[in-house]
């Protein structure tokens, strides 16, 4: 197996690297690769041109100041697992656990996996629980993006064809808050069958004041569940207000497909969210 | 008319310069151009782990890198683990443990062990067992692998 015939694209800038975009037809970007080479290898995507992105200057890296992160998009997922800054945001390490494999996570970036934005996958729910912002560089100039309105459907991001996300930026949750990553998947580094990310951080008195929930794999894109999430605001972390906002992320209207029902997302949402809480309830006011 | 470049890449300490179509894996770059056929291709796809090699000392999926970007790296391929019919640590022990039947998976797993136990040396079995979840091998059952890792992990410790 091999790709299709393409013209390949080395840029060593952002504005050579945008250029390109603009000016060539049915064109794709290539980061990391593990998702769009087996796409190319078996011939799902046949691009006349390939524009990677892997000696653009500046786009990997990250810096942190004052809690405020920044990742580059070209970061691979290897170095965020051991980046010490990402280090005080303790949600990414637990989540790329389940992200494929050491091998893949080597070559993988977070811009990647972002834009290919599988339902499925682990990072484009932390993202959204943490809610990032995605810097985005265009020819026509920059923009910021909500992660919370990068998905607009199956497998597709608000982003255009003449257009590369160059960071990810998110702002640390404080110290002592509690987080927890839950994932079912058939194997150990497959796709999620359901995915939750939680972030939770507690007042001094034990009441819950901010609440994250996010999943992968149980819709068309990832979701934030903002129902579940108001039901533990003003609450004690106590068994029976975590299982009321595991039930109500529940009644999401999830997917079937030929790994699983809608019902059996539905019921694994309810289980996973429940143990996740716990474990971030668990975590609450310990210093990393 | 095919897009093509030409590549230096330095492999198990030798470099080899060749002019590659643009859409030639890494994979097949090392066992059609350069005739290393000891890294196997299984799925050609990402899922099976066989054409693991080393890249800048990093473990990756060959079939799932171009040629063209290996240019200026440096690889290690399963023929550079062992210095001529003195075999590393890791293979001897794979010898011992009967951690290989058939062979076709072999190359990829010592490459993934041969990083993995570089940054871990003192791993326990479940960290042996999460480093080869990207690595398929349907003789073994795994047993052995583990127990061949875990026995060179002894052993570089106490040498």
């Amino acid at each position: 197996m091999k790709p299709g015939p393409f013209i390949y694209h080395d840029p060593r800038s952002l504005p050579e690297a945008l250029t390109l975009l603009g000016e060539l037809d049915n064109v794709k970007v290539l980061a990391g690769g593990q998702s769009l080479m087996p796409m190319m290898n078996m011939r799902y995507a046949m691009p006349d041109h390939l524009v990677d992105l892997n000696l653009v200057e500046g786009l990997a890296g990250v810096t942190q100041e004052e809690g405020r992160l920044r990742i580059g998009s070209m970061t691979r997922q290897r170095d965020l697992e051991v980046s010490a800054d990402v280090a005080a945001f303790p949600l990414f390490r637990e989540a790329l656990r389940h992200v494929g494999h050491r091998q893949t996570r080597n070559r993988g970036t977070i811009g990647g996996s972002l834009c290919h934005l599988d339902p499925a996958a682990e990072l484009p729910a932390v993202c959204l629980a943490a809610g990032a912002d995605l810097h985005v560089a265009g020819t026509g100039g920059e923009r910021t993006v909500a992660m919370m309105d990068f998905p607009l459907g199956f497998m597709t991001p608000a982003i255009r064809p003449d257009e590369i996300v160059t960071s990810i930026n998110l702002v640390s949750w404080p110290q002592g808050h509690g987080f927890a990553f839950e994932e079912f998947a058939r194997r150990q580094g497959d796709f999620a069958i359901v995915g939750v990310a939680v972030l939770l951080a507690a007042d001094a008195a034990g009441a819950i004041v901010r609440a994250a929930i996010a999943l992968c794999g149980v819709a068309d894109r990832p979701r934030r569940c903002p129902t579940a999430e108001a039901l533990l605001i003003g609450e004690e972390a106590s068994p029976r207000a975590l299982a009321a906002a595991a039930a109500e992320a529940g009644k999401i209207d999830a997917a079937s497909d030929i790994h699983a029902s809608g019902a059996y997302r539905a019921h694994l949402t309810t289980v996973l969210t429940e143990r996740a809480l716990a474990r971030a309830v668990g975590r609450l006011g310990r210093t990393q | 008319m095919a897009d093509t470049r030409r590549i230096a890449v330095t492999v198990n300490g030798n470099t080899y310069e060749r002019r590659v179509e643009t859409r030639l894996t890494l994979g097949d770059f090392l066992r059609h151009e350069l005739r290393l056929t000891g890294t196997h291709l299984g799925c050609e796809h990402g899922v099976c782990g066989a054409c693991t090699v080393l890249v800048d000392g990093r473990s990756t999926r060959s079939c799932l890198m171009l040629a063209v970007q290996a240019h200026e790296t440096a690889i290690t391929t399963v023929e550079g683990l062992g210095d001529g019919d003195a075999l590393t640590p890791l293979q001897e022990a794979f010898r011992e443990k009967h951690a290989l039947q058939c062979g076709f998976c072999t190359p990829g797993i010592l490459m993934t062990l041969t990083e993995f136990l570089n940054d871990n040396p003192q791993p326990s079995a479940a960290d042996v067992r999460d480093a080869i979840t990207g690595n398929l091998c349907r003789c073994t059952g795994y047993q052995g692998i583990v127990e061949a890792a875990l026995l060179a992990a002894e052993r570089g410790r106490r040498s």
